[in-house]
């Protein structure tokens, strides 16, 4: 395959950016997106010019490093992260913009990384179980019911990648807050700091400077993990709660 | 061993026999309370002088996360580095399949014994028992942590954990949490390090890597590590040092392990002074995708609980192409089943990787370059519907779709062997400290529990028992022991001489400008311990190996291109980095390999198999761990014997008919 690129190019963090066209040849299908990227850098660096920065690790879909914004989408075309999507997604001499995650919670660290940050902090708002090593009971001590387990799991699946805010047109993090939140508050173990951890991770959230949330569902059309929508509705209703009560 | 080079310079396999290593922190007695004696003998740092040290920890995997969480709770001040954006993204998040603990909820027979027996014998008895039944105690205590942490295991409808079996052992004793328990044991890690950051107990130094260790009065006083989106390289002293920066199977080129995960941090400790042991026991992991083509830049696992429904097999004739479901059922060789009919698909990893391998070899690998093996659910399909397996395995089907672009619900998957795992890594004691004073090595970055082969879903359990539970009991020995040491700043001239020697070799990485880029040697340096120092190894090779490795260092520091300044964010200069200890790791894994002429576990060396093709162990004369002292680039190291002794478990050869 042959195809076009336009990478955006940002120097650091304080430059300004600007989007460059390059051609890549001989692309297979088989391709993933990340090793059509590789291809691009090897040329780059042999030319002696900057090859482009972007953020990845395990390609295999669950560290969440990778975080590009492919033709205007998180991730790109399909529902998956973009080191499991694959170039037989695109067609031969298609033209495919690259971006990074545009949110003014994370900042642009060069080229297509970006400063997720912000994410780790609203985890240390209150994203945890206090449970000190040593101090664990009997795993089957409390017995959770199937459905509560498997609840838990499906909002402990997030990854954190991100593409939740890039996607959504406010920036706003509510379906990242509210996978933990869910996670954490479905479960026995979780309920003695319901409350408090609703409202400290909110207020972080808002204190990193992501938007509001409108409902718009972006954030879950694009996470590739499948974490649902009502999530959100979920952490408002827990919101409510928590507040009343510490009123 | 061998005659010196032509030149009169010692030949690289000319290497020393020094004097024996040996553990001297596992207490006598019986094994069973060797554990708690050890704890009650240590000293204890009083609560209120403890936020006075401070430790450092690299890596926040499930061992360096567990261990800087629990370090900080007991109150000392913990400074942590990842080259991650973020600690949640340690590769640990990728392990799939479970963790094992001697639970014994299902009342299979399991025990702590049973554990520390299988652990031994899967090890191929090249582990220290002392370490291994101490894993399988902490291993129950391990589950509770977890559960209490809001880790979502696995349950049966009545609210219980269900466990499931995993390759290498008969009872279930796997916690889960479907294909993604390494992601949910990590999260719980990760969580717990928030706190204590959140605390104010835990400074964290995200994309930043360790390039090189601080020795002082012989003793771990720091690091030195480079911030990798300013470039910034600076000091940070401690008054320990703990390494979690997991194992060195990137030396491969292709593996399954992340892009970035190096070999650095535990390399530059072993120039320093720390030993390393067993180097070239490498686990090669049977259920990965096969690769695709040159461009392939790492290859995926497919976790091996696949193995307790799916079924292996390969056509019975060599060169057969046709697509599997036209080939009959009595024209399949399902070849694990046919050789090993107790344990049939479910046999120890190393066993499963090296069969494929040889069917491979006999012409009988299916897909593109013959270099693959059927794992078929067919049956499992046909018998618990297809259901039950979405269920179980939705998630890897799933994975394996959007990799190959084939649906395995139809079309078998198509599996061969990768490099997962690198169960050599630093010499540590029972206390996980390593050669150096003062430095300590957990998870997968130490050598110390799996032998020769590692059994599937303990490496989770051994990260967090060493995170968890083992180093923060014994680093307070160490710490109570040395406790007013000595200030250190940049003016100390050690320091000096480690900050200079860390920016020269930069320096002459971006000074270099020839023409080959980072990733044309590391995969030319993959592909050549593929080839000789892979699932089969032989004494021929593994010379060729040798002789090939300092030429490829020497064109490396002639021809590698580095772009752009050291002063900025570089993945390049990142990787080159990385490459240079590569090029010397893989000297040593070979020589390594080399020395051990028996095959054990993952070692396999052609010379040494039964008359049916298994590994022969020569106990009478290999029943040691090997501890390489480092004593100059390119120069033969000093090899350390550790006897190994067997009062437990004794050693047989291993069968799994």
């Amino acid at each position: 395959m042959r195809l076009t690129l336009r990478v955006w190019r940002q120097k650091n963090a304080g430059a300004d950016g600007a989007m460059s066209t390059y051609e890549v040849d001989g692309i297979s299908p088989d391709m993933s997106f990340l090793e059509m990227l590789d291809t691009l850098n090897e040329e780059l660096i042999l030319k002696g010019e900057d090859p482009v920065a972007f953020d990845h690790d395990c390609r295999e879909g669950i560290c969440g490093a990778c975080s590009l914004v492919i033709n205007g989408d998180a991730h790109g075309p399909e529902r998956t992260t973009t080191c499991q999507l694959h170039m037989r997604s695109f067609e031969d001499g298609d033209t495919i913009d690259v971006e990074p995650w545009r949110a003014a919670a994370f900042p642009v660290v060069k080229d297509l990384v970006v400063d997720r940050s912000a994410f780790d902090r609203i985890i240390q708002a209150g994203g945890y179980i206090t449970a000190p090593t040593g101090s664990a009971p009997e795993a089957h001590a409390t017995p959770v019911p199937k459905p509560d387990a498997d609840a838990a799991f499906e909002h402990a699946e997030c990854i954190g990648c991100g593409a939740c805010v890039a996607a959504c047109p406010n920036g706003a993090a509510m379906l990242f807050t509210s996978a933990k939140v869910n996670h954490l508050g479905v479960l026995p173990q979780g309920a003695p700091e319901r409350e408090s951890r609703v409202l400290d991770m909110v207020a972080q959230m808002d204190a990193e400077g992501f938007g509001g949330c409108t409902l718009a569902g972006e954030c879950a059309t694009a996470c590739p993990k499948g974490i649902p929508l009502f999530s959100i509705t979920r952490m408002n209703r827990e919101f409510v709660r928590a507040a009343r009560k510490a009123r | 061993m061998t005659t010196s080079a032509p030149s009169g310079i010692p030949a690289y396999t000319d290497y020393a026999t020094g004097e024996p290593v040996a553990d001297t922190r596992a207490p006598a007695g019986p094994i069973a309370e060797r554990w708690d004696t050890r704890r009650f003998e240590a000293k204890l740092v009083n609560p209120a002088n403890r936020r006075k040290h401070t430790v450092i920890v690299v890596g926040t995997g499930l061992a360096g996360g567990s261990a800087g969480a629990t370090l900080a709770e007991q109150g000392y001040h913990v400074v942590q580095f990842c080259y991650q954006d973020s600690p949640r993204r340690a590769h640990s998040i990728a392990a799939q399949g479970g963790i094992n603990a001697a639970k014994n909820y299902r009342n299979d027979g399991d025990s702590v014994h049973r554990l520390f027996y299988d652990t031994v014998k899967g090890g191929d008895f090249r582990a220290r028992e002392s370490n291994v039944h101490r894993l399988a105690q902490i291993s129950v205590e391990i589950i509770d942590q977890c559960v209490a942490q809001g880790v979502p295991f696995a349950r049966e409808y009545g609210g219980l954990l269900d466990t499931r079996s995993f390759g290498g052992v008969q009872v279930s004793r796997t916690f889960y949490a479907r294909g993604q328990t390494g992601q949910q044991l990590l999260l719980g890690a990760y969580q717990a390090l928030s706190r204590q950051i959140a605390a104010g107990n835990v400074e964290l130094h995200p994309r930043t890597e360790m390039l090189d260790l601080i020795v002082i009065g012989g003793r771990a006083r720091g690091i030195v590590a480079r911030d990798l989106v300013t470039g910034e390289i600076s000091s940070h002293f401690a008054d320990a040092v703990v390494l979690a920066s997991g194992g060195y199977g990137n030396v491969f080129y292709l593996s399954t392990n992340a892009m970035n995960s190096n070999a650095t941090a535990i390399w530059r400790a072993h120039r320093r002074g720390a030993y390393f042991a067993n180097p070239c026991f490498t686990q090669i992991h049977p259920t990965c995708i096969p690769r695709t083509g040159d461009h392939q830049s790492k290859l995926t696992l497919m976790s091996e609980s696949l193995r307790n429904d799916g079924r292996i097999w390969v056509p019975k004739a060599t060169g057969d192409t046709r697509p599997p479901n036209e080939i009959p059922e009595d024209e399949r060789d399902y070849y694990l089943e046919r050789i090993y009919p107790s344990f049939g698909n479910l046999v120890p990893r190393d066993i499963a990787s090296r069969a494929a391998k040889n069917v491979c070899d006999e012409g009988r690998g299916v897909g593109p370059g013959g270099q693959g093996v059927y794992l078929d659910f067919a049956d499992a399909i046909a018998r618990m519907g297809r259901k039950a397996v979405e269920a179980k395995y939705g998630n890897l089907f799933d994975m394996y779709q959007r990799i190959t672009d084939e649906d395995p619900y139809r079309v078998p998957m198509r599996i061969y062997p990768a490099v997962h795992y690198t169960m050599g890594g630093l010499w540590v004691d029972y206390d996980l400290q390593t050669t150096v004073p003062g430095l300590f090595a957990i998870g997968e970055a130490n050598f110390s529990d799996h032998g020769a082969n590692r059994l599937g879903a303990s490496a989770l359990m051994q990260g967090l028992a060493d995170g968890y539970f083992v180093l923060p009991s014994t680093i307070n020995d160490y710490l109570a022991r040395n406790p007013h040491q000595e200030p250190v700043d940049d003016g100390h001239p050690a320091v000096q001489e480690v900050l200079a020697e860390t920016e020269d070799r930069i320096n002459l990485l971006l000074a270099v400008d020839g023409d080959r880029t980072p990733d044309s040697f590391h995969r030319e340096i993959g592909e050549l311990m593929w080839e000789y120092c892979g699932m089969a190894r032989t004494d021929a090779g593994l010379r060729k190996a040798l002789a090939r490795i300092p030429e490829i260092r020497q064109e490396f520091w002639r021809r590698i291109k580095v772009p752009g300044t050291g002063a900025e964010f570089n993945q390049s200069l990142e990787k080159a980095n990385r490459i240079v200890d590569y090029l010397e790791l893989a000297e040593l894994m070979c020589l390594d390999a080399l020395h051990r002429r028996e095959s054990c576990g993952g070692h396999f060396r052609e010379e040494s198999q039964t008359p049916d093709g298994e590994a022969a162990r020569r106990d009478e004369e290999f029943c040691y761990a090997a501890a390489w002292e480092f004593t100059g680039a390119g120069a033969a190291p000093t090899l350390h014997k550790e006897d190994l002794v067997f009062e437990y478990v004794h050693p047989t050869q291993r069968s799994y008919a």
